[in-house]
């Protein structure tokens, strides 16, 4: 139970709040507990009965939101809570070490708070930071290349501000990227910025969508749909209003490309955003961030600002004397890997725990709100006024057949040079890791990289020569997945690596199904033991069953992708999961 | 509605259009076992027992929910569907105490489920939970199949006073703050315990004869249960409802 003095808790300023949210209903639950932890530091239980009241939501579901998202807090915290990220590009700088110093000196066990309430310490699932690993999240503040030196400065608040340095042999996507701040809107338009959304408000609907089907784009989020035809889709599904979404909430551990896309080039995205919602008629948007990503947001929130100032955003705004006009709403997340999921997206906007609902029905007819709905990554959106401005025709000259134009890949782990690269379709991954990214640190040998993310797969060097594009990878066994390429040298434990990254699905799980909710326990707790060198007997069945039946029967992408890199390694090093560990 | 023909374990069926893949089997006598499925509640198809293998698909399809197609082709018992199965039991068994729901133990006879399948395994053993004179609360043998907090809610009572805490492994059904039932906006209709599958939600009186009290030790305990319920410590309705409608 809370104990907070109910005495202390002064409801004014939250009630000035919820006076703006009310009209929204439950839709404004998120932003509200968000707003209400703002201002007391936590979730008293007063404040939550003030929400529940003004957004009229049982009192037991607000329970179950807080409860469900990892950044809501029902019980008081330290002034400044210390996310540490020990997922597997932190993990293999240190980031375990970096846990256990930044404890140590506080006198805390990860999960706990200083006595005097100062420091919260979290043990953190990846931040998008894994070029700068191992990474802290100190509050809102971003500081990577931690070291046990340098662990004092963390606390005081210094550090390292990391800014990605951006590669590649084209610059489409990361033109406005790698300078370290966002670009303004004068600067955005100064580029050519905005002349996409222009060109396409002279256009019909049905023209800008026949566009971005020639183009042949195809999502980025991981599932790989053709965006022409989900954009179709919605634009002919009776029902309104219809929604556009972007999914910004990107968790998978080891991307990272989103993240600079949003802080360093808010406008691109957001142009694509807008071509989307007027291709299907769409009244309103929703840009939903990720929690742990409070430099995006910012940046997403200026530009927002500066785009409804100079007209392109806003009720009944004639956007460019087109007759059209499109709300925006950002949102931020709150917690959960799962959010990412676009039907869990969908629920938690609603005010909901993340939960996935069963398809069908799909987003185009039955998305946010119940209502026909486009949601599109960053990534994918990013790409949108490109082919708007500059035809389809242009846009299929660079990548393949199959995959065509360029594609952000996000290189970390064991490289030389980590860092966001964005190359054409098609080339192999010998060229992008070693003649672009300089190959295997310290002059070490390739023992394997991680494709594709923890939902991912390992590619062997016997690989190397794999064309990166989504056919040469399926036909390769490899998920393209978010863009990941993280390397692991010969000295890297493969269990250690796995175990990590089931401790991660463990905990991401939202726990609707029973292959996952009770499968990536049971994964995590016999990967553990096997890197701990304690296998037991069978164990190398138990996880080829547990890894089947996530990815057979599981209700989402998370359960069906718990255990492909479980699985990939089961089939690539047999023997490493039986008996002692050597590597120890 | 019109009617679709399709193929399971190689009998032709004809049903109509919208039955779901589980009824149909069931109409040719062919029985899927379900775990979470419920008539009374909105269906969620979490407990993934009931997956089937259909020819195309890329996964498994849960056949409470899914609807037959034109000439679809169902096995209702493959390798993958048997594997999946046996382990979503064994998984199940190694996480909570399923000694209260013979359902779900005549299933792991029938799919060779071991219980002891996965040592070493972190169960979900919590204490019972025994605050209020109708029903005792006893998670430890909770399958997590939501139909307490779903009856509770939009799918009879409208009452909303139960719902989930935490996530993942670690997801339980709680109430507002954990507060006990009686601090809550439960009115004790009972609907939770009529649709618990195993045991975890059972009524008090029956809890207490398995305790070994006697019929008159079991009333003079919920008399006395009730009594205390009356007390000043209660929350006042205001407190209790805030915010619902
Ligand atoms: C567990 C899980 C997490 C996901 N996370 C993201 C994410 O962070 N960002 C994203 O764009 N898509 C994510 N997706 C994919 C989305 O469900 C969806 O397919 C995507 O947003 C569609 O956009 P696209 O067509 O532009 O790729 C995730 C899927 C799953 C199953
Ligand atoms: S697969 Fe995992 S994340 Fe997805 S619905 Fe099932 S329990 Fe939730
Ligand atoms: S208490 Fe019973 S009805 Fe409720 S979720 Fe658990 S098993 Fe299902
Ligand atoms: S930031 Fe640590 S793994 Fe990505
Ligand atoms: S009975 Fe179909 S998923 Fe539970």
């Amino acid at each position: 139970m809370s104990d907070y003095i109910g005495s202390d808790f002064d409801p004014v300023p939250l009630q000035g709040i919820l006076a703006q949210l009310a009209p929204q209903g439950r839709a404004a639950l998120l932003p509200a507990l968000q707003a209400a932890q703002a201002l007391y530091g936590y979730l008293p239980e007063p404040a939550t009965v003030e929400i529940g009241r003004a957004l009229k939501v049982p009192l037991a579901d607000i329970h179950g939101v807080i409860e469900f998202y990892s950044l809501l807090y029902a019980q008081p915290k330290g002034k400044t809570v210390l996310h540490v990220c020990t997922d597997p590009a932190c993990a293999l700088r240190g980031g375990e070490q970096v846990l256990a110093a930044i404890c140590q000196r506080l006198g805390v066990q990860p999960g706990e708070t200083t006595p005097d309430r100062e420091y919260t310490v979290e043990r953190a699932p990846c931040l998008g930071l894994c070029d700068h690993a191992p990474a802290v999240l100190r509050g809102q503040e971003a500081i990577g290349a931690v070291d046990l030196q340098s662990v004092g400065d963390v606390l005081q608040g210094r550090g390292n501000h990391p800014v990605t340095a951006c590669y590649g042999e084209t610059n489409d996507l990361i033109a406005g990227c790698g300078k370290g701040r966002a670009t303004t809107l004068t600067e955005y338009e100064a580029r050519g910025g905005y002349a996409g959304l222009r060109r396409a408000l002279s256009m019909s609907p049905a023209e800008v969508i026949a566009e971005v089907k020639a183009s042949g784009l195809v999502g980025r989020g991981g599932a790989a749909f053709p965006t022409g035809v989900k954009w179709e889709g919605a634009a002919q599904a009776p029902g309104q209003p219809k929604y556009v979404v972007c999914n910004a909430d990107e968790s998978e551990p080891g991307t990272f490309k989103d993240r600079v896309l949003m802080e360093e080039d808010p406008h691109l995205v957001l142009e694509g955003l807008l071509i989307a919602g007027y291709a299907i008629g769409a009244a309103k948007g929703y840009l939903y961030v990720r929690g742990e990503y409070p430099a995006a947001y910012q940046a997403l929130t200026v530009a927002v600002d500066e785009a409804r100032r100079a007209g392109y955003i806003g009720e009944g705004v004639d956007i460019l004397g087109s007759g059209y006009s499109i709300e925006i709403e950002l949102r931020l997340g709150a917690g959960a890997y799962i959010c990412g999921e676009e039907t869990a997206l969908f629920e938690s906007i609603e005010g909901k725990r993340g939960f996935p609902r069963l398809k069908p029905p799909f987003p185009t007819t039955h998305g946010l709100f119940g209502k026909p709905t486009v949601i599109n990554n960053v990534e994918t959106l990013a790409n949108i006024p490109r082919i708007v401005t500059q035809g389809a025709a242009v846009y299929r000259q660079l990548g393949t057949e199959k995959s065509p134009g360029v594609k952000l890949f996000c290189l970390s782990g064991d490289v030389v040079r980590p860092g966001l690269y964005e190359v054409p379709f098609g080339v192999s991954l010998r060229h992008l890791l070693f003649d672009l990214a300089g190959g295997v640190r310290q002059g070490r040998k390739l023992q394997a990289v991680l494709f594709g993310g923890a939902a991912g797969a390992f590619a062997t060097p016997d690989q190397l020569d794999v064309e990166m594009s989504f056919e040469g990878l399926r036909a390769a066994g490899l998920p393209l997945g978010s863009g990941v390429v993280m390397a692991l040298d010969e000295t890297r434990d493969l269990r250690r690596i796995l175990a990590g990254l089931a401790h991660f699905f463990a905990h991401e799980s939202c726990g609707k199904c029973y292959p996952c909710q009770i499968g990536t326990q049971r994964q995590y707790e016999i990967l553990r033991r096997v890197a701990d060198g304690k296998a037991l007997p069978g164990d190398a069945e138990r996880l080829a069953d547990v890894g089947w039946t996530m990815a057979d029967a599981s209700i989402c992408g998370l359960g069906q992708t718990a255990a492909s890199a479980t699985l990939s390694a089961l089939k690539l090093w047999p023997e490493i999961f039986e008996g002692k560990n050597e590597k120890l | 509605m019109s009617d679709v023909t399709l193929t399971i374990d190689g009998q032709l069926v004809s049903v109509p259009a919208g039955t779901t893949i589980l009824q149909a089997a069931q109409s040719i006598g062919v029985e899927i076992p379900a775990i979470c499925y419920h008539e009374a509640c909105t269906p969620n198809a979490l407990c993934r027992n009931c997956v089937v293998e259909v020819e195309g698909a890329r996964v498994l399809v849960a056949s409470c929910v899914a609807q037959v197609a034109a000439n679809m082709v169902v096995y209702t018992r493959s390798p993958r569907v048997e594997r999946s199965r046996r382990t979503i039991l064994e998984m199940l068994a190694s996480a909570v105490d399923l000694s209260e729901a013979p359902e779900i133990q005549r299933m792991m006879r029938d799919y060779a489920a071991d219980a002891q399948r996965f040592p070493e395994a972190e169960r979900r053993d919590v204490p019972l939970i025994d605050d209020n004179p109708m029903y005792v609360r006893d998670y430890g043998k909770c399958i997590l199949c939501w139909r307490c907090v779903q009856v509770c809610a939009d799918d009879a009572q409208y009452t909303f006073a139960i719902n989930f805490s935490g996530r993942g492994y670690e997801t339980s059904i709680g109430t507002f703050f954990d507060k006990p039932m009686p601090a809550t906006t439960c009115v004790f209709c009972g609907q939770c315990v009529g649709v618990c599958p195993t045991g975890a939600l059972k009524p008090k009186s029956e809890w207490l004869l398995e305790q070994g009290l006697n019929i008159e030790q079991v009333f003079a305990a919920t008399r006395q249960e009730r009594k205390r319920r009356r007390e000043p410590t209660q929350m006042s309705g205001e407190e209790k409802g805030g915010g619902h409608d």
